[in-house]
């Protein structure tokens, strides 16, 4: 997509994937969700995510196990750290904001740092809403890969944020996700 | 209708509802193709695109809102609006995986092979 060139950037522009779901459950399961790693290893790529909750903490994810196995299978090697950036804002239950660089493949880690913002806000009791903003300015291939340009092709290239967001709503308010 | 009853009411209309209704008008869905195209245009920007005032547009947009088809960010003085594709993921959870998306897929594939032969 031409939207994505770097160009884009000495102009000023930034290019923005937005994505929203409502959620029938309180802001702070939410919350849990995104940053507790007994949470966000169970949906969507199911790679565990450690957090440290402060501005200028690490944050990295670590490949799940499945990622291995396919690689393994694939015979290319996958790095123990797949994702990685630094915590940049923190407001429980409300707001997160994080540095993020894919490092699963040369393209994606030759991206760089994108920016990566969630919003929680209760709409009514027990109902709330979860915005993921990801800056993925002068970052084309990262903005493939959460856009969920891969899911066709299988090798654990997923369906983006659409695909791991649906995947939460459906933890938080079946107890399940979709594929388990 | 009193405060109480809407509310009842909005309780019952379920997101798959407002999503079905967003999507059954032909302006609407060629909004939603315009962002797809490019996301985070204005209003002046869509506008332009459609043969339509600029309160019927607005109109649009706000079904497509309240829908949560389009999400609407603050950009300096500008509104930009940015589809957002995960109602229609949902739906696609929810009823295609539901009824055989093989048997679909093979039909969307004949329709479009039926269709390009001259």
């Amino acid at each position: 997509m031409t939207t994505t060139q770097p160009t884009d950037t000495a102009q000023g522009e930034r290019t923005l994937q937005v994505y929203r779901v409502y959620i029938k459950t309180t802001p702070e399961k939410i919350w849990q969700a995104i940053t507790d790693p007994e949470w966000n290893a169970r949906y969507g790529y199911a790679a565990p995510q450690f957090f440290e909750l402060r501005p200028g903490g690490s944050y990295r994810s670590t490949a799940s196990e499945e990622m291995r196995k396919v690689s393994d299978e694939m015979g290319y090697g996958i790095p123990d750290v797949v994702v990685d950036g630094e915590v940049l804002e923190v407001d429980p239950p409300r707001k997160l904001v994080q540095t993020f660089r894919m490092l699963m493949d040369p393209a994606s880690a030759a991206d760089g740092f994108t920016r990566l913002t969630y919003e929680i806000f209760e709409v009514a009791p027990g109902v709330s809403r979860l915005t993921v903003t990801h800056d993925v300015t002068g970052a084309p291939n990262v903005a493939g890969v959460v856009g969920g340009a891969y899911e066709d092709q299988g090798g654990g290239g997923g369906g983006g944020w659409a695909w791991i967001l649906s995947d939460l709503k459906s933890l938080l308010e079946t107890g399940s996700v979709l594929a388990g | 209708m009193t405060c109480d009853l809407l509310v009842t009411y909005l309780a019952r209309v379920t997101d798959d509802d407002r999503v079905f209704k967003a999507l059954a008008d032909p302006t609407r869905r060629f909004l939603l193709d315009l962002l797809f195209a490019r996301d985070g245009q204005t209003l002046t920007e869509l506008e332009s695109a459609v043969e339509m005032t600029r309160y019927g547009v607005m109109k649009h947009l706000k079904v497509l809102e309240e829908a949560g088809l389009v999400v609407p960010r603050r950009s300096g003085r500008e509104k930009l609006h940015f589809l957002n594709p995960v109602p229609i993921r949902l739906i696609h959870d929810r009823w295609i995986d539901k009824y055989t998306e093989r048997h679909v897929a093979a039909l969307v594939d004949l329709k479009h092979e039926l269709e390009e032969r001259p």
